[in-house]
């Protein structure tokens, strides 16, 4: 291989290596986390937020594609599902606590899925949103992976529905705490499993940097809703639609 | 450590097969959560080497988000064009959604804590 004559040729080259992706995913999150810790872990500096505005900012700037991006970034990605499979640890430490409040979780869990798929649709539809941006904004509060499989039933866009998913699980990590401090729901218990079912798991990562227990019923109710509007939301869909 | 990402890996993907061989409208990985907890609950306790493998990955959950929100750039000119549907759909629906699970969990479970005397300091759990 002969030497880059240029910057951009040598920038070429670089953005064609999955290296490249990969290495500045985990660079814009150590920044994102960084930014976050100088400011004081304020929930307003979401470093998933920072970290994909960094991202974004340097796909435009340098012109290469999603496409491009997403080869070396799938390794990170790919994570999302073991991760997933680990959420099952701290559901098992707060077992007795779970088992405890087994009908309260039910009934709070069924209702909030609810509630964050009909007044999405609602107020989109009262914006005047059409039906297949309906269709993607109705499973937004469900883990990425679910809402993109559900959002196909519906007919809508799954990968604007993996953008609505991300949007909607930072202002649930951002404003939710905040929210539900303001409400005077200070059990961490209560807490997650809102946060958990309303913001899946950008939500439970928040949770878990509480505590244990709030990131348990986070990671509980993310499971649960995803659980519950995979099977509830293209039923009710049909009837509606 | 190895030992235990096996385990996990073998969690995720019977979870694939279990939701591919019966149709079920979910993601394999969540079948898988349910396998491993289900594990747990038979063993009766947590072996060392998955808390260690389990927790990595917990503890770095944020970042896994990222490429799947990196693809905002996908659909910058849709997202413009519905900004105000779609922000005031997002910012309404998951607020009113947070505030009615969390209230409504605290009042159901208000009886519960008084009698397990929860009430205060009940934030240090961490482990």
């Amino acid at each position: 291989m002969s030497a880059p004559a240029s910057l951009t040729e040598l920038w070429v080259y670089l953005a064609a290596s999955p290296l490249t992706a990969l290495t500045m995913t985990l660079i814009a999150y150590q920044c994102g986390m960084w930014i976050s810790a100088r400011a004081g872990f304020s929930p307003l500096a979401n470093p998933v937020l920072l970290a994909v505005l960094l991202l974004v900012g340097l796909l435009l700037v340098t012109g290469t594609d999603y496409r491009t991006y997403f080869e070396g970034a799938q390794f990170v990605h790919f994570l999302l599902g073991p991760a997933t499979v680990a959420l099952a640890l701290p559901l098992y430490r707060q077992i007795e606590r779970v088992r405890r409040s087994a009908l309260a979780i039910t009934v709070s869990l069924l209702t909030g899925g609810a509630v964050a798929a009909a007044t999405a649709v609602a107020i989109g539809a009262f914006f005047g949103a059409g039906p297949d941006i309906l269709a993607s904004l109705a499973p937004k509060s469900v883990t990425a992976a679910v809402a993109m499989g559900i959002a196909d039933k519906l007919g809508g866009l799954p990968s604007l529905t993996a953008v609505l998913v991300m949007i909607t699980g930072v202002i649930g990590a951002t404003l939710g705490p905040l929210l539900l401090t303001l409400l005077g729901v200070r059990d961490p218990a209560s807490r997650g499993l809102a946060i958990g079912t309303a913001a899946h798991g950008i939500g439970t990562a928040r949770a878990l940097q509480m505590s244990d227990l709030e990131g348990a019923f986070a990671g509980l109710a993310m499971g649960l809703n995803a659980l519950a509007t995979a099977l509830l939301l293209p039923l009710v869909w049909g009837w509606i639609f | 450590m190895l030992f235990y990402l096996t385990v996990i890996l073998v969690c995720q993907l019977a979870g694939e097969l279990i939701v591919v061989g019966l149709g079920l409208p979910m993601p394999g990985p969540v079948i898988g959560m349910i396998l491993l907890f289900a594990g747990l609950v038979i063993r009766g306790g947590i072996p060392e080497g998955l808390t260690r493998v389990g927790d990595a990955f917990l503890s770095n959950l944020s970042l896994l988000f990222i490429p799947a929100g990196v693809g905002v750039v996908l659909h910058v000119g849709l997202i413009a064009q519905e900004a105000r549907a779609l922000g005031a759909a997002l910012l309404g629906s998951t607020l009113i959604a947070i505030a009615v699970t969390g209230v409504l969990m605290h009042l159901l479970t208000r009886r519960q804590r008084a009698r397990a005397g929860e009430g205060r300091g009940e934030t240090g759990d961490r482990s």
